[in-house]
């Protein structure tokens, strides 16, 4: 085919110039100020990989790097006379870049500790990184128990949450709260068949019966047949066994469909970013499980502050837990005298750690971080009496019981 | 009564929400069917567009109080002469290159565009909601559907409609479609083939943002929205036969509800049955359903 006729040669110079610098721009946009790629020993390099551009890169992100600063700076930016510094990389979500960004880094940059944002699948592959080269890796973002059970590493820590604590927490309040029959809305992927099985089994063992299930592709955008197929199963309780995206769609759906008017939906991993995306209009009344909120106490509300006038947004959970893991850190180092992983990880294990985010936490031999767990309640839109006022805490539910208990444990290293 | 172990009524009831998201897939095809037809751009840019209608009619009435009806007409202006200035400025210089030009160029922008989107908005996504004449739902008997579903329908196979009768229809369809066969003499006629091509590429764009307005209250408006569907529309496009206008729309109605009927049968599947049907269609006819051998 032929294209349309037109004059002389066109001014491609400028053209190229303008795209290039564009490009640039775009580029430049999704990059973060990484640290130089000199090679030193007179640094503390922290290094943080996780979701910054797609489905999770709200509830940690650019924001969990910023929290990852704001812990260095508020401990004075060196520790041991050594200047600390900040890697951070997107992983796309997979394990793969997750698992080479890792190496690279623990063997060209020099990375003395990483943290592990979100996404199960990368944290998995990053764990075995971390441990065939012996040095700390703390994940925060990801979810799955497995971290600290079947696949648990004696280089791991999984600071902030799992699958088993999330189950504990909404599965048993809701059975409780006379929600018996369960239906399942599952993300089709290792995280969602995690979250199910680990639920269903609290459903059970209080009381309470599964009555069936549906699993949906990763990232549909469109709920309203599953919607249907919950409707038509009569149970009260419809568990959203997906995250980010998936969960807000669903939620979003629910409501369209008329379905929150027979069942109750209870979502298995919600974040502050998913209800203030939602609006309290629709998510009014749910249940969900998080290790921390904003406005807990007058500490945590005085550091999201400061949060908030950096990333006009108040911080999730895994952001907080960003900073903590951080800081805590930073403190092993200073209190060992070393940035030997297992010097500082055998402190570690012999400490109360306390500061806005943690309470008592102690570190377990599986790796788990125990600490409280809170249930919360999402608030009536007349209950929210500011910006971000969203949650109630219903019950805080004790560390010991929060997570696998020994019996459950399959981990070699905490036998 | 039921049908493979399915009762008629679910089995209604899912044909009929495939029918809504078929509407969806039939829209944004069709857009990518003109573009390619009288352009022979492989526009990827296409989910950015959509996503920039969403984005816009939320900034409508966010920013400016702007409601669904003004923004369903406003929002597909703005985006297509956004389209048309990209037209101008940057896809004219590909046209005599190789498709894959245009295509790396449009998608280059797809990446810009939902990263400055990203960067301003995250990706959780923005609230909006279905507006106060099309809330509420119907009995239908077999099932309860949101009006707004059905508005989506209507809405959808209204602009389909226009499109095709526009371009196989009348004059000025006869003149795109002559234009592209052979500029030099069509331009020879008086016509100002530019501009036409400029024109068509403008409204293709703002078919993609209306679809875009229309999905804002039913689905999360994030930037990422058009990349998951984008995938999925292109496989529409194919199996229809590239550049096909009856073929686009016929396929993005009856895909949606082969995934409509996929979800209801094994769910795991619904995200892949569109390849699986590509793959099919391709095997026995290269050109798409509806596409012409050349």
């Amino acid at each position: 085919m032929k294209t349309p006729s037109r004059k002389k040669s066109p001014p491609r110079k400028p053209q190229t110039t303008a795209l290039a610098f564009a490009v640039a721009t775009a580029c430049t946009l999704g990059m973060l100020p990484s640290a130089s790629a000199q090679l030193s020993n007179d640094t503390i390099k922290i290094g943080f990989l996780t979701d910054m551009s797609s489905v999770f890169s709200d509830i940690d992100g650019q924001g969990g790097a910023e929290a990852i600063r704001m812990a260095i700076a508020d401990f004075g930016g060196t520790v041991l006379g050594k200047k600390i510094e900040l890697l951070a990389a997107d992983h796309q979500n997979k394990p793969d870049i997750a698992a080479s960004k890792a190496r690279e880094w623990f063997d060209q940059q020099g990375v003395d500790m990483l943290i592990g944002g979100t996404n199960s699948g990368t944290a998995l592959a990053v764990s075995k990184a971390a441990l065939e080269k012996k040095r700390l890796y703390i994940v925060i973002g990801a979810g799955t128990s497995s971290l600290t059970n079947d696949q648990c590493s004696p280089y791991t820590i999984h600071y902030a949450y799992d699958t088993v604590a999330l189950a504990k927490g909404t599965g048993a309040a809701v059975v409780k709260q006379g929600g018996k029959s369960w239906y399942f809305m599952t993300a089709d992927y290792a995280f969602g068949a995690a979250l199910e099985a680990d639920t269903a089994t609290v459903v059970k063992a209080n009381g309470g019966t599964v009555v069936g299930a549906v699993k949906h592709p990763l990232a549909s955008s469109d709920f309203s047949s599953f919607m249907l197929q919950a409707q038509g199963s009569k149970a009260q309780i419809l568990g959203l066994a997906n995250a980010g995206g998936d969960t807000i769609n669903a939620i979003k759906a629910a409501n369209e469909f008329g379905v929150t008017k027979t069942m109750k939906l209870a979502g298995l991993l919600m974040f502050i970013n998913d209800v203030h995306s939602l609006t309290l209009n629709l998510t009014k009344g749910m249940y969900l499980t998080d290790s921390w909120y904003w406005d807990q106490n007058e500490e945590t509300r005085k550091w999201s502050r400061r949060y908030f006038e950096k990333m006009k947004k108040m911080p999730s959970s895994l952001q907080a837990a960003d900073y903590s893991a951080t800081l805590q850190y930073l403190n092993s180092v200073k209190a060992v005298g070393s940035d030997d992983a297992d010097k500082v990880l055998a402190y570690m294990k012999k400490t109360k750690f306390n500061d806005m985010y943690a309470k008592n936490n102690t570190l377990r031999g599986d790796g788990s971080m125990i600490h409280d767990m809170y249930l919360m309640q999402v608030k009536q839109p007349n209950e929210s009496k500011y910006p971000w006022d969203y949650y109630k805490i219903v019950q805080t539910i004790p560390g010991e019981q929060a997570f696998t208990a020994k019996a459950d444990s399959k981990c070699a290293a905490w036998k | 009564m039921e049908i493979f172990g399915i009762p008629l009524q679910a089995m209604l009831s899912q044909l009929l929400l495939g029918l809504v998201n078929g509407s969806f897939y039939a829209m944004l095809s069709l857009g990518l069917a003109v573009i390619f037809g009288l352009l022979n751009v492989i526009n990827f840019a296409h989910g950015a567009f959509y996503m920039m209608g969403a984005f816009f009619a939320w900034m409508g009435l966010t920013y400016f109080g702007l409601n669904y009806w003004v923004m369903l007409v406003v929002a597909p202006l703005l985006v297509g002469m956004i389209g048309m200035v990209m037209e101008k400025t940057m896809l004219r210089w590909l046209y005599k290159l190789d498709h894959l030009y245009g295509l790396l160029l449009t998608f280059g922008i797809t990446l810009m565009l939902e990263g400055l989107f990203r960067s301003f908005y995250g990706v959780s996504g923005q609230p909006y909601s279905v507006p106060d004449v099309l809330a509420g739902a119907t009995d239908l008997g077999f099932m309860v559907l949101p009006n707004y579903r059905a508005w989506v329908v209507v809405a959808s196979l209204a602009a389909c409609f226009a499109t095709w009768f526009v371009i196989e229809k009348t004059k000025l369809g006869a003149y795109l479609r002559a234009g592209t066969e052979n500029p030099k003499l069509v331009e020879a006629f008086g016509i100002n083939v530019p501009l036409m091509v400029t024109l068509t590429y403008g409204f293709g764009v703002a078919l993609a943002a209306f679809a875009g307005v229309l999905a804002a209250p039913v689905i999360q408006v994030s930037p990422l929205m058009g990349s998951n569907l984008i995938i999925t529309v292109f496989a529409v496009v194919v199996i229809g036969g590239m550049g096909s206008i009856l073929g686009a729309i016929l396929t993005g109605l009856g895909l949606g509800i082969v995934e409509g009927l996929t979800r209801v049968f094994y769910p795991e599947l619904s995200a892949t049955v569109v390849f699986i049907a590509m793959a099919i269609v391709l095997m026995f006819r290269p050109a798409g359903l509806f596409g012409k051998q050349k």
